[in-house]
């Protein structure tokens, strides 16, 4: 049913290979900020976060106690589900995996909070297994407070903001809630490749 | 905000353009006719999709400028002069012309009576046009709330609506101000610089007044504006932003 704009053709080449970018995506060199609000501006000082298990029970760090833990350097494409998707970015971060050998029993489904209200659900199993990061470094330096700093989470294989910015916990459960924009008619999932922008997609 | 949270399947369907409106050297209103539109709140946005002869597909976003009307939309697209789809939509799309669209998209950026005030807009360049839907329903509903709007333009030739708006004031008491950035005529008796701080304490609601704030704009824009009014006393879960980017291309 798609129609055809006559005079309508491709104005750039894609610039990286097809296989890196999703459908309906288009490759940029910025970093472009979204937020449905003001960027809260976290001290080190204060920042803490927190996971619980499906039990309630949980466990809290402080900065100096989450820095002590190993972190790993990543390289990943991401994308936004306004459309841009950017190659190659690197962080630093701590593996999920790592936060998850300190509770018992994840269970099935994810509830991500962050600082300033912001919530957004995955599955258990798209954290796990080397897929997600709690990261707090972007190109060698600290991630700057638009960009979610002190710390986001960091799930590059789903579309970007279920990469919550400015993240302080992980609430496990065997229940899928909805976060914020899934809320709001974005999809439950968010599978890039699947263009899974929006509810039913 | 029950309604914007409806989870429904959004299908592409077909949009046709039945009017343009030069709003600015750089800035053309598209208004389309979508049988069946399933309707929108004020300051939501729709998808675009355009196919080339040789299959290629771009999509990109763009604010609704107007209220819900029957089967009418209409949007107001900036001229980027290397982008991709914001040049046909201005230069090369023709009244009758068909396009793909599919929305409407996102629910926290829309004010609806419901919401209550007072509402403080505050718009930076093309940023102001899903701000103008949601003043235009103010209009349109004859709704009491109280508005104040502050848009932000590079110069005079640049400012959006102004006509529009010097008739709104006029008749709903509406406070608008406008701030020209780069160039103002001579005599312009209005502020003449970037939004910051003071502009904030002289012509936005105060805190103590509790607004419901909508800041759109570029990236920098909304960063600065939204920092602002937390640092003069507004409360963060009060002020909702919408970014354009180089995602608006």
């Amino acid at each position: 049913m798609a129609i055809i704009n006559r005079g309508f053709r491709r104005k750039r080449e894609v610039g990286a290979p097809p296989d890196r970018v999703p459908p309906g995506q288009y490759v940029t060199a910025d970093f472009p900020v979204l937020s449905a609000g003001p960027t809260p501006r976290i001290g080190w000082d204060e920042w803490r976060f927190t996971i619980t298990d499906k039990k309630g029970t949980g466990k809290s760090w402080s900065w100096a106690e989450f820095r002590d833990m190993s972190s790993e350097q990543v390289t990943v494409d991401i994308h936004c589900v306004t459309k841009w998707s950017k190659l190659d970015t690197v962080w630093e971060g701590v593996s999920v995996d790592t936060l998850l050998t300190y509770i018992d029993d994840p269970g099935t489904h994810l509830l991500v909070r962050s600082y300033g209200g912001y919530t957004t659900n995955l599955p258990t199993n798209d954290v796990t297994g080397g897929k997600a990061w709690v990261a707090f470094g972007y190109d060698g330096e600290a991630i700057s407070p638009e960009h979610g700093g002190p710390a986001r989470l960091l799930v590059p294989h789903l579309y970007f903001w279920k990469s919550a910015k400015w993240v302080n916990g992980f609430d496990f459960s065997d229940h899928d809630r909805r976060g914020f924009w899934e809320s709001y008619g974005y999809h439950e999932y968010g599978d890039p490749w699947l263009e899974q922008r929006y509810s039913g997609d | 905000m029950a309604r914007a949270a409806i989870q429904r399947r959004l299908n592409w369907s077909i949009g046709e353009v039945v009017e343009f409106v030069d709003e600015s050297p750089r800035v053309r209103s598209l208004v389309i006719t979508s049988p069946g539109w399933v309707g929108h709140l004020p300051g939501q946005h729709i998808d675009i999709r355009l196919t080339a002869e040789d299959g290629y597909q771009a999509q990109r976003s763009y604010s609704i400028a107007t209220p819900e009307e029957d089967d009418l939309l209409t949007i107001t697209v900036e001229l980027i002069e290397d982008g991709e789809v914001s040049p046909y939509l201005i230069e090369a799309l023709q009244v009758g012309d068909q396009i793909e669209i599919r929305g409407p998209i996102g629910g926290y950026f829309v004010w609806h009576e419901a919401l209550g005030g007072p509402v403080q807009l505050i718009g930076g360049g093309s940023g102001v046009v899903p701000l103008m839907a949601m003043l235009r329903a103010r209009v349109r509903t004859g709704s009491d709330v109280p508005f104040r709007f502050l848009s932000s333009a590079r110069s005079h030739e640049d400012l959006l609506f102004q006509n529009e708006l010097n008739g709104i004031v006029s008749r709903d008491g509406v406070i608008v101000t406008h701030t020209l950035t780069r160039s103002h005529p001579e005599g312009w008796s209005g502020p003449a610089r970037r939004v910051d701080k003071a502009m904030l304490e002289e012509y936005a609601w105060p805190p103590d007044h509790r607004p419901l704030a909508y800041v759109c704009g570029p990236t920098g824009f909304v960063e600065s504006v939204a920092t602002s009014l937390v640092e003069i006393g507004h409360e963060p879960d009060r002020i909702r932003t919408e970014r354009f980017g180089p995602s608006g291309r």
